[in-house]
């Protein structure tokens, strides 16, 4: 196992800047700030749509968010490049199928990992289409922008990981 | 068009800084949650007041315009504890599920798969949700600035004061 090497790293303070910068830049030019979960709404509807177009057009979330690709579901897509090049520019890349922290204390099975993950991404996906946004849209965008709603959300988003974090690690790392 | 390809780019822009940043990784989320490690919370917060320094300087301007979520405490509230508890879970955020299979973290794969499920699922009962707990405690598209009465500028400084003070504990305390 790999640790993690902080000389191929950025400081997260300088990183973390440049992305306001880069957010602000991107109010200015297209008025457009950060946010990912619509997303996976648009995604799940268009995936929706191959098998039922008529239902889909008659839902009242997909009403709301009309399953099409947009600046959001680019900036998504966007993600995961810049990722790819990151990762492989610094020879940071690798397939690794279980995080370190994970293996410590659940062991090696990638079935388990699988369940855990998948379960944690339904739950999550839910919440977050409730709480009307995550850690980008309410936690970045919602922040920068003082919103009442973005300090809300982003407080009850630490509260509840923080929450079954504590039950998940009880045990410690074995 | 042009939008798409604002979008493209800025995303690629996002998602290598936080590669570099190291936010991409499960470790690094379960270890703020866990109080152990605070790499995410750090950039964060930097992103957090240079954007708020950058986006109200440009309202200021005339520039741009705001874009706030409406506050729905029912919705907030219990959607933000909810995402919470399967943020821990997985170990990723939406964006980040996708920046880590990009570093080749491919468990978060499994989470993208169950986010597609989730917003299924919230799709079939979002009718429902929207007569009961989105109608609860709504109050608009509401600022701190204008809830408190307060020059947004004064409550800037004084989350740039915050920060700072945060994060020279964190490096003192070697989080």
């Amino acid at each position: 196992m790999q640790e993690s090497d902080t000389s191929k790293y950025w400081s997260p303070y300088l990183a973390g800047a440049i992305s306001g910068l880069v957010l602000v830049v991107s109010v200015l030019i297209s008025g457009k700030f950060y946010g990912t979960s619509t997303t996976f709404v648009k995604t799940t509807g268009m995936i929706e749509k191959i098998f039922n177009a008529e239902r889909v057009a008659t839902m009242d979330y997909f009403i709301k968010e009309v399953p099409a690709v947009d600046w959001q579901w680019m900036f998504v897509i966007g993600i995961l490049i810049g990722s790819i090049i990151a990762a492989k520019v610094s020879g940071t890349f690798a397939w690794q199928p279980l995080p370190e922290m994970w293996q410590n204390c659940f062991g090696s099975s990638i079935v388990k990992r699988a369940i855990v993950a998948f379960t944690g991404g339904l739950i999550g996906m839910f919440g977050a289409r409730l709480a009307d946004g995550c850690p980008s849209g309410h936690g970045l965008s919602g922040s920068v922008q003082l919103a009442v709603s973005g300090f809300i959300a982003l407080i009850c988003f630490f509260i509840g990981g923080a929450l079954v974090a504590r039950m998940l690690y009880k045990g410690g790392d074995r | 068009m042009k939008m798409l390809i604002y979008g493209l780019i800025t995303g690629i822009l996002f998602g290598f800084l936080l590669q570099r940043a190291q936010v991409l990784r499960y470790d690094k989320q379960l270890g703020a949650l866990r109080l152990l490690d605070m790499t995410i919370v750090k950039f964060m917060l930097s992103s957090v007041l240079v954007g708020m320094i950058g986006v109200y300087f440009l309202k200021d301007l005339g520039l741009a315009a705001l874009s706030v979520k409406p506050t729905i405490l029912g919705g907030n509230i219990l959607g933000g504890l909810i995402f919470g508890i399967g943020w821990a879970l997985l170990g990723y955020c939406p964006g980040t599920s996708l920046g880590a299979l990009g570093e080749g973290r491919w468990d978060g794969l499994w989470g993208i798969l169950g986010m597609l499920a989730g917003a299924a699922l919230f799709a079939e009962v979002y009718p429902t949700l929207k007569a009961t707990i989105l109608t609860w405690g709504d109050y608009g598209k509401i600022t701190l600035p204008e809830v408190l009465g307060i020059n947004h500028w004064f409550l800037i400084l004084l989350f740039v004061i915050g920060g700072i003070l945060l994060f020279r504990l964190f490096e003192h305390k070697g989080l």
